[in-house]
């Protein structure tokens, strides 16, 4: 059995209790409405108090195709994907055979009842549920008998696990923002099933949930909404963007909550201006020009966007303007796997544009995307830099449970901007010259009133007035500057966050959505006595800390979801002292990263060792 | 004609400016370059009509066309952005602060080729800005390659004909819905200065596309682009003269041959037909003059299509009074009160 399958075995006679620990997959077919229902279990459990994550694997497909969607609780917070399920909703003809024999062991399966299968594992239990019968009869339309035939599956399971009905309403009111009609049809299906279900079938599974004491403060969110929000309360005034999966939401997330938040309550005016651009090219641009104007800007896509956007970046980089890029990652290029997860643009982001430049890049983890969200405005018009921000799918589109959002506690920093009073003081000034010694000079808007406001912005070849110079000293001497821009940038980014264990020998670096994971295979290795520390990167440039972290560890794991080890090869290169001290644990299959690859590694390599 | 309106010659404009107030720096592009004549127009005319410089921005692609915002207007900011790309920078810089005018400088290479597609989008949006194309059918900067402009059959350098049809970038414009689109020459600096100033008045993107030769690589006497051909072959549309707000109108015309384009600003543009009996306010007739004159090998100038009412994307966007990139943090950050309803939206 798997190490992280922590899962009883269950007995013919005295069946073990599992409660508030374990995983549901549900297979469906991308299209057919499960989402709602998917997403009811999933917030039912989170009002119970139980830790918990929801994580759809959708292919690239609008109807038809095979979907899964998994709901791991557990009472002690650990929350990564798993390698394996205990419970199966299997609704899916096309997969079931597979899915079944996926399952752990003792595990449950809960099926539609027309659906005819070969019950091929006698170590399951089988629940049936006459889903279709159920919608038929809920009075529902036929066009929507598809859909609610879903709350079947919800209402067998909160039979199965014991899920309170009335969260299951509260759930259901939410989804449909209160539309009663909408919530008594589908809530009808839940209660019809469940009724069912109580009087037909016999629970011979150990599988149970039951409410924890609600920890305060903790939301239930996906991460593009988390950075819509945290623009918006970091200001972001204007954003141009092109639509792409995983990043999608994102912008949909500004362009729900903008209207909501950044409309004048006496005016009514809008604060905030969203285009979708005819391609990431334009959406960048507009970005750019809206940021060199001094609003507060922004762009969101994935790495093909990115790719495209490659070119107005150098020029952000060199001409100095702020601007916000969110980069929620996916896998590689066209088609194939767009809707699966990847950290693979980390070296393309941080190098991004073409001559030389290394880029400013935020790396939240699943608490982080709302706060780094404000945060990355006031680092881009700081550093009058494009700041990247790397998400991922799983990150973006997932529900995560999360602390609340915390209101930002440091006032907007607009960075170094003179004003036409400031220039009739000044007389004048010099738009790349370093007067403060941290590489960053002072700007001006167009609109500056001041006859000596203006100057021209061009990517290279300009001296400290930003005029036109080919001269080979004043160009170094810009390198030099931009060199110490970014030493200020290592100043002013998120500093990484670092767990110790004591007696520990191990360090383990990573970043982003794959936290849990590590969390959780500390928490194993640890009681199988292999204690670790765990530095969780957060931006780069790296703060020296992490340089002190490697040096700690005679072996240092660096994981990360993509097959090139490329956060590896940044640390090679800015820690190249430490290098020897160093293994890349990369790995990239498309589906979020579970503990059970760190702990193989890790007690892998400590077998090797003996 | 006799226009009661002519130039007064006093050595500043009503903002007290002098014209030395709209000088760039000393032009680089080679002398007799049509871009030159293009930035001398445009100097004269943000002069006349009193443009405060500060208030105006200017953008360009890249080519030598595109160096030219350098050379004109100092005062105001100017961004020298990416090959193709300067109608999204000028977007999102006019969105941020619809307050400023602009003037976008660009190439045949630049709009036509390369950035094709942002300038069509552009026009679409019909975003706030004079957007002059120096249009010479060769990429002047990389050394004389054909743009996409040069006519069929054009030779440039030894053994090299362009063996493909040109687009009219006029034309171009017009599918792509603009709302003011006129065609210039740099050797007829009247007619250009009139255009121009009428595309500031004009409230959309103004494509004003100019014939402007390059000396150096294309100015064959034969070929359409040159100074030569130019002179010869310009047949106007109308004669222009442009009346702005302030000005008193007193203009004798005969009776019956004048057309007034009024725009948003007060200001007017008077046509006066000369032979052909064109109307600017129709987009069909836009589309037919322009084939025509392709079939005939003409090259009509003048104002080509005009909608000085159609909105503009700062109309359209729902944007209030004060720009985007004067927004106070009280403004762009919400309040604290507001973050604890959507916690709860969340919990
Ligand atoms: C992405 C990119 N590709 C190519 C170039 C090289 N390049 C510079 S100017 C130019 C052509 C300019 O032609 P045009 O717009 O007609 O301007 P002109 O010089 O004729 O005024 C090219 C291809 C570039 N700067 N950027
Ligand atoms: S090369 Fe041609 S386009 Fe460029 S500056 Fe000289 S004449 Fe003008
Ligand atoms: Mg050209």
């Amino acid at each position: 059995m798997s190490v992280q399958s922590r899962l009883a075995v269950v007995e013919k006679s005295g069946v073990t209790r599992k409660v508030n620990d374990f995983s549901i997959v549900v297979a469906t077919v991308n299209g057919s409405g499960s989402q709602t229902a998917n997403g009811v279990i999933l917030r039912s459990l989170f009002a119970m108090g139980i830790p918990v994550s929801g994580k759809n694997l959708f292919p690239s497909n609008i109807q038809g195709l095979a979907t899964w969607f998994t709901i791991r609780a557990n009472a002690a917070g650990f929350v990564a994907r798993t390698d394996q399920s205990e419970i199966l909703i299997a609704m899916n003809r096309t997969t079931v055979i597979e899915d079944l024999k996926g399952l752990a062991e003792g595990g449950v399966c809960l099926y539609a009842d027309d659906m005819a299968f070969e019950k091929s594992r006698g170590d399951v239990h089988y629940y049936a549920i006459p889903a279709t019968r159920l919608a038929r009869e809920s009075g529902a339309e036929a066009s929507l008998r598809p859909y609610v035939a879903n709350m079947a599956y919800v209402g067998g399971l909160a039979w199965l696990l014991g899920i309170e009905l009335s969260e299951v309403e509260s759930a259901l009111a939410a989804h449909f923002r209160g539309k009663a009609k909408a919530v008594a049809l589908n809530f009808g299906v839940v209660q019809a099933a469940h009724k069912h279900a109580a009087e037909n079938l016999t629970k011979t599974d150990g599988f149970r949930v039951e409410r924890m004491p609600a920890e305060a403060g903790m939301i239930l969110v996906d991460g593009n909404t988390a950075a819509a929000l945290g623009a918006i309360y970091g200001g972001v005034s204007f954003a141009a963007w092109y639509p792409i999966t995983p990043a999608s939401s994102l912008a949909e997330g500004l362009q729900d909550y903008l209207p909501q938040l950044r409309r004048d309550p006496t005016t009514g005016e809008n604060h905030f201006l969203m285009v979708q651009a005819e391609d990431e090219l334009g959406a960048l641009g507009m970005a750019v020009g809206a940021g060199w104007m001094g609003a507060r800007s922004m762009t969101s896509t994935s790495g093909p966007g990115l790719s495209l956007m490659a070119e107005f970046s150098g020029l952000a980089h060199y001409a100095e303007v702020p601007v916000v890029i969110w980069d929620v990652q996916r896998m590689g290029p066209s088609t194939g796997l767009p809707t699966r997860v990847s950290q693979g643009d980390l070296l393309f982001a941080h190098f991004i544009g073409h001559g030389d430049g290394r880029q400013v890049v935020l790396l939240p983890g699943p608490n982080e995307c709302f706060e780094f969200g404000w945060r990355a405005f006031d680092l881009a018009e700081r550093l009058q830099a494009p700041i990247f921000v790397l998400s991922d799918l799983d990150l973006g589109m997932n529900l995560w449970r999360v602390p609340s959002f915390r209101y930002p506690d440091q006032p907007m920093d607009r960075g170094k901007v003179l004003s036409a009073e400031d220039l009739a003081r000044l007389g004048g000034f010099a738009r790349y010259k370093d007067v403060d010694g941290d590489g960053i000079g002072w700007r001006t808007l167009p609109g500056n009133s001041h006859p000596r406001s203006a100057y021209f912005t061009r990517g290279t070849g300009h001296d400290e007035n930003a005029a036109y110079s080919e001269d080979p000293q004043v160009w170094e001497a810009n390198m030099a500057r931009l060199a110490r821009k970014y030493q200020t940038a290592k100043g002013l980014v998120p500093s990484p966050v670092v767990e110790h264990m004591s007696g520990s020998r191990i360090g383990l670096v990573g970043f982003g959505s794959t936290d849990p994971a590590i969390q959780e295979a500390r928490h194993i290795l640890a009681q199988g006595g292999l204690p670790s520390d765990y530095l969780r990167l957060r931006a780069i440039p790296f703060a020296d800390e992490v340089g002190r972290f490697l040096a700690e560890h005679p072996v240092n794991w660096v994981v990360e979801l993509n097959s090139d080890g490329q956060m590896h090869s940044l640390l090679k290169i800015y820690f190249a002292e430490h290098a020897g001290r160093m293994r890349s644990l990369a790995h990239n299959d498309g589906l979020p990263l579970t503990a059970r690859r760190v702990v193989q590694a890790v007690r892998d390599e400590k077998e090797e060792e003996r | 004609m006799t226009v009661a309106t002519a130039p007064k010659k006093a050595t500043t404009n009503l903002i007290g400016l002098e014209k030395s107030d709209y000088r760039g720096l000393e032009t680089t592009l080679c002398q007799g370059c049509g871009h030159n004549s293009i930035v001398s127009q445009i100097v004269a005319v943000c002069f006349e009509l009193s443009i405060p410089p500060e208030q105006l921005i200017k953008v360009s692609g890249i080519g030598c066309s595109s160096k030219a915002p350098a050379y004109f207007m100092n005062r105001a900011h100017g961004f020298n952005g990416l090959h193709g790309r300067m109608p999204s920078a000028a977007t999102g810089a006019i969105l941020a602060n619809h307050s400023m005018r602009a003037i976008g400088m660009s190439g045949d290479g630049d709009t036509a080729n390369i950035g094709m597609g942002q300038f069509k989008h552009m026009v679409r949006r019909n975003v706030p800005m004079v957007y002059i194309v120096a249009n010479n059918g060769v990429y002047g900067l990389t050394k004389g390659q054909f743009s996409a402009t040069a006519e069929q059959g054009l030779e440039l350098k030894k053994g090299l004909q362009n063996k493909l049809p040109p687009i009219d970038i006029c034309l171009e414009a017009l599918i792509g819905g603009a709302s003011f689109v006129a065609r210039s020459f740099a050797g007829d600096p009247r007619q250009l200065s009139t255009l121009l100033k009428a595309a500031l008045a004009h409230k959309g993107t103004a494509v004003l596309d100019v014939i402007s030769p390059c000396v150096i690589f294309n100015n064959k006497d034969e070929s359409p682009k040159s100074y030569a051909w130019g002179r010869e072959h310009e047949e106007p549309l109308h004669d222009l003269t442009y009346v702005p707000e302030r000005d008193e109108i007193v203009i004798s015309y005969e009776p019956g041959e004048i057309t007034s384009v009024a725009f948003a600003d007060g200001s007017s543009l008077r046509l006066k037909k000369i032979e052909v009996d064109h109307d600017p306010t129709s987009r069909l007739a836009a589309l037919t003059l322009i084939e025509e004159s392709r079939t005939q090998g003409t090259f009509v100038t003048g104002l080509i299509y005009v909608n000085p009412t159609q909105p503009t994307f700062v109309e359209i966007s729902g944007l209030g009074t004060t720009p985007l990139a004067r927004l106070t943090p009280a403004q762009m950050r919400p309040t604290e009160e507001t973050l604890r309803d959507i916690n709860a939206r969340f919990a």
